[in-house]
């Protein structure tokens, strides 16, 4: 094969130029930008739930299923209760039927009696999303459906979603699923239009026992703040470094 | 240059090319990096307004208490302090207005919910007034005998 100079530089030039075009849609920031973009949030917010306080009533899940139209029958719920009890043969019954939506009004746990004799210890624990600052759920999204806002509240893009799943798959505290109406992906987002509104979040009204509550972990007058940075609280799966958001008061090693 | 080679390559640049065309009218303008980290702030900015103008439910008890100050005056000196209103009787939006007269619901398993005995001794579940809701006046609405605004045994 022949080629002359003229040639050799004609196809370098044509072969640098079709390189550089995919190049062309992805958006570069100034250092500045990205740093004038994260300096402008005052507010992270944060989850404080005290185990000690939760007395399994179940009207947290009650309130978000109404404030946040998820289906009140449909078997997934954006926040849910579980019931721990330990008897002193070491055993763990755990149950949380229906979410815990109708609360705890039968001594039994998955069918099984229980002496109350032979327990040594029982408590209830809500869950609901961590809020992440490294959300895995968002890393693996190949749509950029679901983000991270300043405030540090992950949302899903419902019109955005593919419902392809992955982030169902990749969060590790199991929080997400489905919306049996419209099909995208769903979970909590500390109720996103409450509190951006000044509002509480449903569940965080709804308690009686002020089990849960939430705070501006950027405000250091915040109770809930002062309660999360002076106490002694415990977050789950800390081992996966996904910096969860929702802080527990006197968590038991056997939650997991 | 040969046209086996070049055929393939004028392909692959105009598969490129359209995909980069439709690129511009099917993203919207606002969808892009919107914060410090490409990983978690990849998305389309007006949804954070779409979340925002979700519409709230419930009201809060400070709203009722606007009307209903007789009953909030009430709750309010009894053990049932922290209950919000519509924690029993609904989530209070469109009241007034559309739905005259909201939904109570006076079922035993709200009741229950607390006042159903469980002999957990490191829960606050076991330091509330309970009853065994199978045997304590089965099938009978429990605000027949107690007061939900006043519960206090003493009084009844």
């Amino acid at each position: 094969m022949s080629c002359s100079r003229r040639e050799f530089l004609k196809q370098t030039m044509a072969g640098a130029v079709t390189a550089a075009i995919p190049a062309c849609s992805v958006i570069f920031l100034a250092p500045g930008e990205a740093q004038a973009m994260t300096d402008g949030s005052k507010l992270r917010w944060a989850f404080l739930v005290d185990t000690e306080k939760c007395v399994g009533c179940g009207l947290c899940v009650d309130a978000c299923k109404t404030e946040n139209e998820i289906p009140y029958d449909a078997p997934v719920s954006r926040t849910w209760v579980e019931r721990y009890v330990i008897t002193k043969d070491g055993e763990t019954h755990i149950d949380s039927p229906n979410a815990g939506r109708d609360g705890f009004t039968t001594s039994e746990i998955r069918g099984e009696e229980i002496d109350p004799e032979n327990i040594d210890k029982a408590f209830f624990v809500p869950k609901l999303c961590n809020q992440c600052d490294n959300p895995p759920c968002v890393q693996v999204c190949p749509v950029g459906a679901t983000y991270q806002t300043e405030d540090g509240v992950v949302l899903v893009d419902r019109k955005w979603c593919i419902g392809c799943g992955y982030c169902v798959m990749a969060c590790p505290y199991g929080v997400r699923f489905f919306h049996p109406v419209h099909k995208t992906a769903e979970k909590c987002n500390f109720c996103y239009h409450r509190i951006t509104d000044g509002k509480e979040a449903a569940c965080v009204q709804a308690c009686p026992f002020e089990a849960r509550k939430m705070g501006n972990l950027r405000d250091p007058e915040d109770p809930v703040t002062k309660v999360i940075t002076n106490e002694r609280v415990q977050v789950l799966k800390d081992e996966y470094g996904t910096k969860p958001h929702v802080f527990y008061l006197g968590l038991d090693e056997k939650v997991r | 240059m040969k046209s086996h080679v070049l055929r393939p390559l004028w392909l692959a640049i105009a598969v490129v090319g359209s995909v980069l065309v439709a690129r511009i009218f099917m993203v919207p303008d606002d969808f892009g990096v919107h914060g410090d980290s490409f990983t978690y702030n990849f998305y389309r900015l007006g949804n954070v307004q779409e979340w925002k103008d979700f519409p709230a439910k419930y009201q809060g008890r400070e709203r009722c208490a606007r009307c209903h100050e007789e009953n909030t005056e009430e709750i309010a000196t009894s053990k049932h302090v922290n209950m919000q209103c519509e924690n029993c009787h609904g989530p209070g939006v469109g009241h007034p207005k559309q739905i005259k007269k909201l939904p109570v619901n006076a079922s035993r398993e709200l009741c229950l919910r607390c006042h159903h005995y469980l002999a957990y001794p490191s829960s606050q579940r076991s330091a509330l007034a309970g009853i065994d809701g199978n045997k304590h006046m089965k099938k009978k609405e429990c605000r027949k005998c107690h007061n939900p605004h006043h519960p206090n045994l003493e009084d009844m």
